[in-house]
């Protein structure tokens, strides 16, 4: 069969038994693409499950760029018979299966549109190890070095990645290096290297770094000056604590003390979670607490006691799939209602909406700056698929410059300088942000009593309707001083006027830009695009839709939400807006979105502006 | 039913080493039933404070949400306060003990709040050893919502329109010293004399410091048949100790007679000194205080007083190792690692 040779653009999925160290070789290869100058995209599908279950890794190369699912596989690491049938069938034409050649390949296994490349990973190893945990763990070593043999990856490259894995442990290196070796070289003796799909170097990554978005999160929380973190274990967000504690331990530490600039708190649930990020931030510290969707439902009741007792709350919500347990290990976009309006009574939350690893950090270190500015509950809204990838997005950036904003706060010398009496929920500036203190202030001015009851301006409780009125609709004036505040949205206009618009948010960014690119490559049709970052919204984004006949709302959940809460809060005709959703608990892809709207414009009577193919 | 406060004071009311008299440390004026047992308990945190020249400022004061939780209104007027969500009082008293280390944290909830909704909250913070004060005014009743029985409702108990209640009561004390809480103590609200030092050495401890406070409910559990009413609890009290709380700077003045006291040392340098009543409680041994709660209960009658201390008591931000400093005080300079510190991190990701 005479191939067309494929360098750079393809995918790649290892499919493996879950807690069997095969991670850490998979990731080895991601990073060796990566550092041949390659753009590259790895995902982790897994179960809820800690030994025993199939489990994926799922890698793009794409030296343009492109950066989300874009569906379909080339190669296929086969190592775990119990999924075979299906990785052999997800395969395009033209595939490569590549699987332990030890037993005999079952013959319903075979498909005569793609290569079969069999390996006796498993005997080689029975002869070269003795030790069972080494046979297991080398194994996936040597399939990276059988790899490089026929991706035409270097093989400097990953040595040189071992090398820096095992600082620290150098004895390890030589093992390590000799396991990618055979790998390599019965490869090479027995097949036709480099196969059609090839890896090639370029210079197409630039300073970018290679990070996952939970990382990132915790990251930010420590730059953005967070001291209190409280949280109750929860996939997907658990690692944002982890990388938080992580890098406190790195940067938090008085080396001579061993004292620490830090408090973090495993709660007994998600409840005493947030309830500890609000008491933390109520007495003046900067809190965080990481969840996802179940999380949020059980804190929703303290939400609206920090939405209507005004107490700065950062909440980071890595969505995976609901409604209930749903599927913990999949990656959803479907808290975005829930997160907006948690609570029972009128409340309505700041919601920012990353896409990538660099705007994890950004956000949440700004979303720090946010809840004390506005004194109200910030909830970062990232998903699985973001936090647990490695996703490889621009450097991080801190301008040293940057201070904190506390907001307004009354120090004990204001205190003593004011004539008139403090009123906690007065709103002076118009802005409808009122001022507060902290705990231990004053012997005697400033002390305010902070209720999830009623209250006049003064923080007194009260049940005069027309006290609880003027109040609600301050708490709407802050609402409006923040759209001004939070993150603006990112608008790609085409060059000529366009009758149809594309909207999205988080992860379906990626996978969006890439449908418009090839929409505009395959089939002329070329659309505007705007990426929500926040929540309240821009007047830009009522703008973008109010200029256009149609728009799209990608999002990754059931119920089209926030085509939902475009509608509600903007008071939009829904026939504008046309869903485009995805929720099988895998991220989106640019291939799905490309065919939908190419399909839907080609079936409506809107005539988009065309123009011939290329 | 409330009478307004007046304004006036007695000029030459007593002042205390601050300077402050006890208007300093009053509330707003209570709301709760004329008569309420945790108007008491009021009266005694204000009197604890006064007397231990506590900086009204320097204390924080929380609640969930109930009758009990109604309270904190009612006093240290001068101090911040936090009526947050029913039963998640601990929660919030944690994060702010985070917060600051330097503030005193009194916690107030009451049977409902703490032994319901709230226990999950109550027994992680005992665990957690949360250097604060936890008063339970514990009533046996839901008063706010009229009269329901409560997990401390005893079996056998009636409150006002209610059935005899037949569940097994939880005893807070026992939960509190089996979980390993480091100061536990029972009093009543009618009996100042002991619930004044009680309180003021619990501010002293250093840990979890709690109170269980039987505060008879007039409205709704004050009947002949109920166990938590003022003439059962008078009638069936039985103090373990007598207590009397001396301060640091103070000399020790209080004598008993050999043989019947003791006397515990506070991190602080203060004192406890007790007049053992009931020769059989060793205040340092949980197993003791537990036996004998059990068996002054078969006896029918409430044991009160310091039941347990452990002045070793190590809290929550001694075992983390936290800064001395409160976190709230941290600036950017000890907080942000900086653009530099940042680009190494980058270079670790390529």
């Amino acid at each position: 069969m005479k191939r067309e040779i494929i360098t750079n653009l393809f995918v790649v999925k290892f499919a493996n038994v879950n807690g069997t160290g095969s991670a850490s070789a998979n990731r080895l290869f991601s990073k060796a693409v990566f550092r041949m100058g390659v753009p590259v995209s790895p995902k982790n599908i897994f179960p809820s499950n800690i030994q025993g279950l199939p489990t994926w890794y799922e890698v793009r190369i794409n030296e343009n760029g492109f950066l989300g699912r874009r569906g379909g596989i080339d190669v296929v690491v086969g190592m775990n018979p119990q999924s075979m049938e299906r990785d052999i069938g997800e395969l395009e034409r033209g595939g490569y299966f590549v699987y332990d050649s030890s037993k005999p390949l079952d013959k319903k296994m075979l498909r005569d549109d793609i290569d079969y490349i069999g390996i006796p990973f498993t005997e080689i190893c029975r002869t070269e190890y003795t030790d069972p945990r080494q046979q297991q763990l080398f194994r996936n070593v040597m399939y990276i070095g059988s790899l490089a043999a026929l991706l035409n990856i270097e093989f400097d490259v990953l040595t040189g990645l071992i090398t820096d894995q095992f600082k620290g442990k150098e004895k390890l290196i030589a093992p390590n290096v000799h396991a990618l070796e055979l790998g390599f070289k019965y490869a090479q003796e027995h097949f036709d290297c480099p196969i059609a799909f090839r890896v090639e170097r370029r210079d197409n990554v630039g300073n970018k770094i290679l990070i996952d978005g939970n990382s990132a999160c915790g990251l930010g929380a420590v730059y953005g000056g967070a001291t209190v973190s409280a949280w109750y274990p929860i996939t997907p967000s658990t690692s944002v604590i982890d990388a938080f504690a992580r890098y406190c331990r790195r940067f938090r530490v008085d080396p001579e003390t061993g004292e620490k600039n830090f408090a973090i708190v495993q709660a007994e649930d998600e409840l005493a979670a947030i309830g500890m990020v609000i008491g933390a931030a109520w007495n003046g510290a900067r809190a965080f607490t990481a969840t996802s969707g179940p999380g949020v439902s059980l804190m929703t009741e303290f939400l609206g006691l920090a939405y209507f007792a005004e107490v700065p709350t950062v909440l980071i919500d890595v969505q995976r799939a609901g409604p209930s347990t749903g599927m913990p290990t999949r990656t959803q976009q479907s808290d975005v209602l829930t997160c907006a309006y948690a609570s029972h009574g009128d409340t309505r939350h700041i919601c920012l909406y990353p896409s990538n690893p660099k705007e994890c950090f950004e956000f949440t270190a700004t979303a720090l700056d946010l809840a004390d500015r506005l004194q109200t509950p910030v909830i970062i809204l990232s998903d699985l698929d973001l936090g647990m990838n490695d996703n490889m997005c621009d450097p991080l950036e801190w301008d040293d410059t940057r201070t904190y904003d506390r907001g307004k706060v009354f120090t004990a010398e204001d205190l003593d300088a004011m004539e008139k009496r403090f009123g906690r929920y007065l709103d002076v500036d118009g802005d409808g942000i009122p001022y507060r203190t902290y705990p231990g202030t004053h012997p005697t001015k400033g002390s305010f009593f902070t209720r999830g009851t009623s209250k006049d301006e003064y923080a007194v409780y009260t049940e005069a309707g027309e006290k609880y009125v003027a109040n609600m609709d301050r708490l709407l004036r802050k609402w409006d001083t923040a759209k001004k505040l939070v993150p603006a949205p990112v608008i790609r206009k085409t060059k000529q006027p366009c009758t149809i618009g594309v909207v999205y948010f988080g992860t379906s960014e990626a996978p969006t830009l890439e449908a418009l690119y090839h929409l505009e490559d395959l089939h002329g049709i070329s659309l505007d695009s705007l990426g929500i970052k926040a929540l309240p919204f821009a007047d830009e984004i009522a703008d973008f839709i109010e200029a256009h006949d149609y728009v799209f709302v990608v999002e990754q959940n059931r119920d089209a939400q926030m085509r939902s809460l475009l509608i509600s809060e903007f008071d939009i005709c829904p026939d504008q807006l046309v869903s485009l959703l995805h929720y099988d608990g895998s991220p989106i892809t640019a291939r799905q979105i490309r065919r939908e709207i190419r399909d839907w414009i080609l079936r409506t009577t809107t005539t988009p502006r065309r123009r011939g193919r290329k | 039913m409330s009478y307004a406060i007046p304004g006036f004071r007695h000029p030459n009311l007593p002042k205390n080493d601050l300077g402050f008299t006890t208007k300093d440390y009053e509330g707003a004026v209570s709301t709760l039933c004329a008569g309420c047992g945790h108007d008491s308990i009021s009266a005694a945190i204000i009197e604890a404070c006064f007397e231990l020249s506590i900086p009204p400022h320097h204390v924080a004061k929380l609640s969930g949400i109930g009758c009990s939780s109604k309270t904190p209104t009612y006093f240290l007027g001068n101090s911040h306060g936090f009526n947050s969500v029913h039963g998640r009082m601990p929660a919030v008293a944690t994060g702010a003990n985070m917060a600051n280390r330097d503030l005193i944290y009194i916690g107030v909830s009451g049977d409902g709040d703490t032994a319901s909704i709230g226990m999950g909250q109550f027994v992680h913070s005992v665990r957690r050893n949360v250097d604060m004060v936890y008063i339970c005014e514990n009533n046996g009743v839901y008063g706010l919502t009229k009269g329901q029985d409560s997990a401390t409702t005893d079996i056998g108990s009636k409150s006002k329109k209610g059935e005899p209640n037949a569940m097994e009561p939880i005893d807070l004390c026992s939960v509190a010293l089996q979980l390993g809480a480091t100061f536990v103590a029972q009093s009543f609200s009618g009996d100042k004399h002991q619930l004044v030092p009680l309180i003021q050495a619990a501010i002293a401890h250093r840990g979890f410091a709690f109170i269980n406070v039987i505060s008879p409910c007039v409205t709704f559990n004050n009947t002949p048949g109920s166990t938590k009413s003022y003439d059962f609890i008078r009638q069936h009290m039985a103090s373990s100790n007598t207590v009397d709380f001396v301060p640091h700077a103070e000399e020790i003045t209080t004598e008993y007679a050999p043989g019947t006291s003791t006397s515990v040392t506070m991190h602080d340098g203060s004192a406890i000194n007790l007049q053992k009543m009931d020769p059989n409680l060793d205040i340092h041994s949980r197993r003791s205080a537990l036996a004998l709660m059990q068996e002054y209960k078969a006896q029918d009658k409430v044991l009160t007083g310091l039941l347990f201390v452990d002045e070793d008591s190590q809290d929550i931000h001694t075992t983390m190792n936290t800064t001395k400093t409160p976190l709230r005080a941290l600036s950017e300079k000890e907080l942000c690692p900086g653009s530099a510190a940042l680009e190494k991190i980058n270079q670790s990701l390529r």
